[in-house]
């Protein structure tokens, strides 16, 4: 491999991907040569532009449903039997049964075999359908190609590439975008988490001047709310030797709740208040309603004199105006479905509610049940109370917020979030936040992810972290069995909090007997509270809030260096890749013999 | 053997040259004359024929390429509809329906366009404002209303401030695409 000339940041968004890039030879302290690159991509069948974003949707056309050539790219060698970006967004919302949107959320859902093909979901015998895995291979590799289309001289694959993942995916879903870059020939891409990235994108934007900006103590909360996705993280500004550091000391749960369900919770309303006006709309018509409801809010958040908005829906076929439903969006409403809806002023010790799905739900994909953002912020920072080692406050206290997310371009959510976080930290006596200026919401990720390259390659400052989360697995106790009730289970800690790229875990001493040649599965946990547990800490109770039970972990001795059925007795040993993924093994002390425990299985039960 | 051909200089040169031999070399000019007088019966079309007098210019129109323009049409109806609006009999329907079709159309239009094309006003004055044309301007950016006469510098009110595309870009097409298709036509399954 030849020496990278360029630091490249991937933003893998579950709406949008872009890419950027920093430009090694023409950075240095003072000036930052960051640029984004023009993505190509067919927009229309035939026809080809560079768009700054790439829609992270993926069609699948039916053989003759398309003129020959029409799927053309800039690059030798693309598929011809399906389409990513602009035009598989919009043949999409014609053919829904051909389209994969989605697939990063289908990413982290332990429910599914996620290298199963199972998109699109509801679909024709006909569609040769894609695992979640595969179309995220599909988006890497038209955005490599895209790359190599604009750098003949400095493939992508030998470049320093860092990957945008939600602060909050779980060891699987991060495993599988690994893989998923190293299906498309991006072995050397490491992870980031998005809104560590929003926070570098902030910190190359300030340049020199960030320092000037935060001072020792503050703790910065990123509130990141992308299309799918809503992210939360909390860093904090230290003083070592002198100098400020940045340490990422929490992130929050992986909340499947982003713009498109406002979008569509705002859909639904206009489809309610065209049908109570007796107009009836057909498929067509309902699949333009969330374009319609999208600009019309945009209007009024854009205009904040207008009090209400015009959406008209224009008629199907080529009757344009003879087919044009008509009503608008009242302010009043506006506030109403999202100020109200996603983020309603609550008090901080407001939680989440679960409830009965409603209107949210969209294709078998578990959103949120409370779409209250703000209750999921205060349960985060509720949960978080003693991550700055106080534990006498009711929830630890942000001193400045730094917003990521197309949604924020509103200056009314924007404010709302302010306003509650001033009015929780005022209930505790605490001052107002500050909020970081500059932000680039929409680009921050793919800017932040190219800024952490070539930070990693020994520019400017690191933010630290490590693991956001202590890891688990349970162990069935060997007490006799009490009827009626299931084995009584403690927690064997195998990776301890903060855990950094490329570092090993201790080896807890406790041993298992495994089977060779048979599948042995454990309960796994995360929690993102317990800081202090080390590896080979045994719970024995723990509350539902601390620990989370993620997908079951998988080990198979494999019976070439064993004879099946012999029992061989293994230790668990976790690592952490340069990557940023968790690594299990179960090692065999006596012989040295390890053997790699799978974190991405299906669940037998369901699956 | 056919006689080459000489390229455009030579033969510029050529005729320069000529030009000033029959004018004060009478001689030359009679062979001149007799060459040209059986140059379309006798002389082979390969032989370079001298052009002492060059022919009156033809009237210099060119036709543009339709392509553009039928993408252009194509991209408007693609996201605003708009050939379904021109083509719409408008008469059947009230002020207020037509009014709430063109904020659709006039919305996506301006999108699209916005996104192909940069477009600036060639006056940055306000319009209504008086405005002086200096000598030498460019007349076709700024076209001359109501009294025209005299010499320029010319002071007058802006009517209009024009409008002029600074950058265009369209997409790429692959080959063996139709832009003639504007809109195809729409069978649901």
């Amino acid at each position: 491999m030849s020496e990278p000339k360029h630091a490249v940041g991937i933003d893998l968004g579950t709406t949008h991907c872009a890419v950027a890039s920093v430009e090694i030879a023409k950075s240095d302290r003072d000036t930052l040569a960051l640029s984004g690159l023009g993505i190509p991509q067919v927009v229309a069948p035939g026809e080809v532009e560079t768009r700054p974003l790439l829609p992270s949707f993926l069609y699948l056309p039916h053989p003759s449903e398309l003129p020959p050539a029409a799927l053309t790219l800039p690059w030798p060698g693309h598929p011809t039997d399906l389409v990513v970006g602009e035009a598989a967004r919009a043949l999409g919302t014609k053919v829904g049964l051909r389209l994969v949107s989605s697939a990063k959320s289908w990413l982290c859902q332990g429910s599914i075999d996620r290298r199963a093909p199972l998109l699109p979901l509801h679909t024709a015998e006909d569609v040769q359908k894609l695992s979640p895995l595969a179309a995220t291979v599909e988006y890497l590799n038209h955005m490599r190609n895209a790359w190599d289309h604009a750098h003949p001289d400095a493939p992508l694959s030998q470049q320093l590439l860092s990957i945008g993942v939600p602060a909050s995916f779980d060891p699987a879903a991060r495993e599988l975008t690994a893989e998923a870059a190293r299906l498309a020939g991006l072995d050397q891409a490491v992870l980031i988490e998005e809104p560590q990235a929003a926070l570098y994108s902030w910190l190359g934007v300030s340049a020199a001047s960030w320092r000037e900006q935060v001072k020792v103590g503050d703790v910065i909360l990123v509130v990141d709310v992308g299309g799918g996705t809503s992210d939360f993280s909390l860093i904090n500004v230290r003083e070592r030797d002198g100098d400020l550091e940045l340490e990422r000391i929490a992130v929050g749960e992986h909340i499947l709740l982003g713009g498109d369900n406002m979008d569509l919770a705002l859909a639904f309303f206009l489809k309610g208040e065209l049908e109570a006006n007796g107009q009836k709309l057909d498929n067509a018509q309902l699949a333009t309603l969330t374009q319609a409801a999208r600009a019309a809010k945009e209007r009024l958040l854009n205009l904040p004199d207008e009090q209400a908005a015009p959406v008209v829906l224009p008629g199907r076929g080529s009757k344009l105006v003879g087919g044009a439903l008509k009503t608008e969006l009242k302010r009043s409403d506006l506030e109403r479905v999202l100020l109200e809806g996603f983020f309603p002023i609550v008090d901080a010790a407001a939680r989440p509610a679960s409830r009965p799905r409603g209107a949210l739900t969209q294709l078998g994909l578990p959103y949120a049940q409370d779409p209250a953002i703000t209750r999921h912020l205060a349960a985060f920072l509720g949960r978080q109370a003693g991550a700055l080692g106080d534990s006498q406050q009711s929830f630890v206290r942000p001193t400045a917020v730094l917003f990521n997310g197309g949604v924020f371009k509103s200056e009314l959510l924007r404010e709302r979030i302010r306003g509650v976080l001033d009015a929780w930290l005022a209930g505790a006596g605490a001052e107002p936040v500050r909020v970081l200026p500059g932000a680039d919401l929409e680009a921050a990720v793919a800017r932040g992810a190219a800024y952490y390259g070539w930070v990693r390659s020994g520019n400017g400052i690191r933010i630290r972290g490590g693991t956001a989360m202590a890891y688990y697995v349970g162990i069935e106790s060997a007490m006799p069995a009490v009827p009626g009730l299931p084995p009584q289970l403690t927690a064997l800690c195998i990776a301890p909090f903060g855990m950094e790229e490329g570092t090993s875990a201790a080896m807890p001493p406790a041993e298992f007997g495994l089977v060779v040649g048979e599948p042995v599965r454990f309960h796994f946990f995360g929690s993102s509270t317990r800081r202090e547990d080390a590896a080979g800490t045994v719970l024995e109770h723990w509350s539902d809030s601390e620990l989370t039970e993620l997908q079951d972990i998988e080990v198979t001795l494999a019976a070439d260096q064993q004879r099946p059925g012999d029992v061989v007795s293994v230790q668990l040993q976790a690592a952490v890749t340069e990557v940023g993924t968790l690594q299990l093994a179960a090692v065999n002390i006596a012989s040295g013999l390890r053997w790699k425990v799978e974190l991405d299985t299906r669940d037998s039960a369901t699956g | 053997m056919p006689m080459q051909e000489p390229g455009f200089f030579t033969r510029f040169m050529l005729a320069f040259a000529l030009f000033f031999r029959v004018l004060f070399d009478a001689t030359f000019a009679g062979r001149a004359l007799a060459l040209r007088a059986g140059s379309d019966s006798e002389v082979d079309h390969d032989v370079p024929q001298p052009a002492p007098v060059p022919p009156p210019a033809p009237p210099q129109l060119h036709e543009a390429p339709a392509e553009a323009a039928l993408q252009l049409l194509g991209l408007l109806q693609r996201e605003g509809r708009l050939m379904d609006f021109l083509q719409e009999d408008m008469s059947a329907y009230t002020d207020a329906q037509v009014g709430a079709a063109a904020r659709v159309v006039h919305d996506q239009c301006k999108r699209a366009l916005d996104s192909h094309l940069s477009l600036e006003r060639i006056r940055n004055e306000e319009e209504g404002t008086r405005v002086s044309v200096p000598k030498g301007f460019s007349p076709s950016e700024i076209r001359l209303l109501g009294n025209v006469s005299g010499e320029p510098p010319f002071n007058g009110a802006l009517t209009h401030a024009g409008w002029r595309v600074a950058r265009i870009e369209l997409p790429k097409l692959s080959d063996g695409h139709d832009v003639h298709i504007i809109a195809p036509a729409e069978v649901e399954l």
